[in-house]
């Protein structure tokens, strides 16, 4: 793949219809800027902040846009919270939908076709793979992001992190939590 | 299209397989393809680049890893909106410079990537489902780009949200035109779905536009 994506990278150079240096910056934008690390410093100010955690939940959207975090794959933004009832899940059954500007590109797991198909029908199975256990009473919401909309789960403040501040607590915030394939 | 993209509620496509501190990218070009296709000229808008993806061939589709689909997508859509040659792709070198070479700058992409977008429209007429409303999925068929999933066709669900008038994918991807339609957030339970031995804790809710749904 490294030579023809080469071949075709250098065509489209040649030809005046891309930059090499705006590849660069595209790569290490995602490479480097843009990842979980931001939809984490999100779900520690919605633990940590009452009235913040209202406006994510009303327009997670216009919540987030407080952090700077806008941008493609972030239009429409809905925050969707984990209880001890209810536990939220997302994918993406027909391509990769994934809130770029909170989390980043989605990882290979998120884009394969075993989490693809599995997930919106047996979601209790594919969390178990992921090594989470639910009490069978817990009732499991599947988001499928059929459109523009991102789904971004704000999973349970894990037990013993009363006196921890909002960076601590957002060291704390995994990825996959934040898809609902981790507890914290 | 009734596409193996749309693979909601498949079962036998292999085991789910993790990496511990997984890379963005597992190899340079992967990113490179990445940034090709945002940088891309045939990037007019996002339906009609997610229907690129779909229009490969499912036997060949299935076992493609991600940026594999990116790339062979990204290939035909150059040649297919008569940017590149095939006989260009073939020899790996541009015949000529292109009538349209005006590449963006990395400053102008970044901010295009970073702005808050949006994707609403303003759409004369009301929407006709309201929340709480049953409605079911309708079962159509579409030949081209659609974003109904075929496992919720013909099912009943709940209208849990309206997120107003959306651009429809239906018709952008065909470049026909955004022609927005009411988007609604509707929830159908596992059992709805999955049938009477599905477990009772489950619910599935997508986005669908008021083109795929009917009053139940």
């Amino acid at each position: 793949m490294h030579l023809r994506v080469k071949a075709l990278e250098s065509i489209l150079v040649e030809k005046g219809l891309v930059d090499s240096a705006a590849l660069d910056a595209i790569v290490e934008h995602y490479a480097e800027d843009v990842g979980p690390k931001n939809g984490a410093q999100v779900v520690a100010r919605a633990w940590t902040d009452a009235a913040f955690r209202q406006r994510l939940l009303k327009d997670a959207t216009s919540a987030v846009a407080e952090f700077g975090f806008t941008g493609a794959q972030g239009e429409h933004v809905v925050a969707v919270e984990n209880s001890a009832q209810v536990h939220n899940l997302v994918v993406c059954t027909l391509c990769s939908c994934y809130p770029w500007p909170l989390l980043g590109l989605p990882p290979v797991w998120y884009k394969s076709n075993a989490y693809r198909s599995r997930a919106v029908i047996d979601p209790r199975g594919v969390l178990r793979e992921f090594g989470v256990e639910l009490d069978e009473r817990v009732e499991i919401r599947v988001w499928d992001s059929t459109a523009e909309v991102r789904y971004l789960v704000i999973p349970q403040r894990p037990a013993g992190t009363a006196g921890l501040g909002e960076g601590e607590l957002a060291a704390r915030v995994t990825r996959n939590g934040m898809v609902g394939t981790a507890l914290l | 299209m009734n596409g193996v993209h749309d693979m909601g509620g498949m079962t036998n496509l292999g085991p789910l397989e993790r990496e511990e501190n997984e890379p963005v990218f597992h190899a340079p070009w992967e990113g490179r393809v990445f940034a090709m296709t945002i940088a891309s000229p045939t990037r007019v808008n996002l339906d009609y680049g997610r229907h690129q993806r779909e229009l490969i061939p499912g036997p060949e589709y299935l076992p493609m890893t991600y940026y594999e689909r990116w790339f062979r997508s990204l290939s035909d859509a150059l040649v297919r909106r008569g940017f590149v040659s095939p006989e260009e792709l073939q020899s790996g070198r541009a015949a000529a410079r292109s009538a349209e070479a005006a590449p963006r700058s990395a400053g102008e992409i970044i901010a295009g990537l970073s702005a808050r977008g949006s994707y609403v429209r303003e759409r004369a007429a009301a929407p006709l489902f309201a929340v709480g409303a049953r409605v079911r999925a309708r079962n159509i068929n579409p030949t081209g780009h659609t974003r109904l999933p075929r496992y919720v066709r013909g099912h009943v669900g709940v209208v849990e949200r309206c997120h107003g008038a959306h651009v429809f994918p239906d018709s952008n991807a065909r470049l026909a035109g955004e022609d927005p339609q009411h988007l609604y957030s509707v929830r159908f339970a596992g059992k709805e779905l999955w049938g009477e031995e599905a477990d009772p804790t489950i619910t599935v809710a997508l986005d669908l536009w008021e083109p795929y749904l009917e009053l139940a």
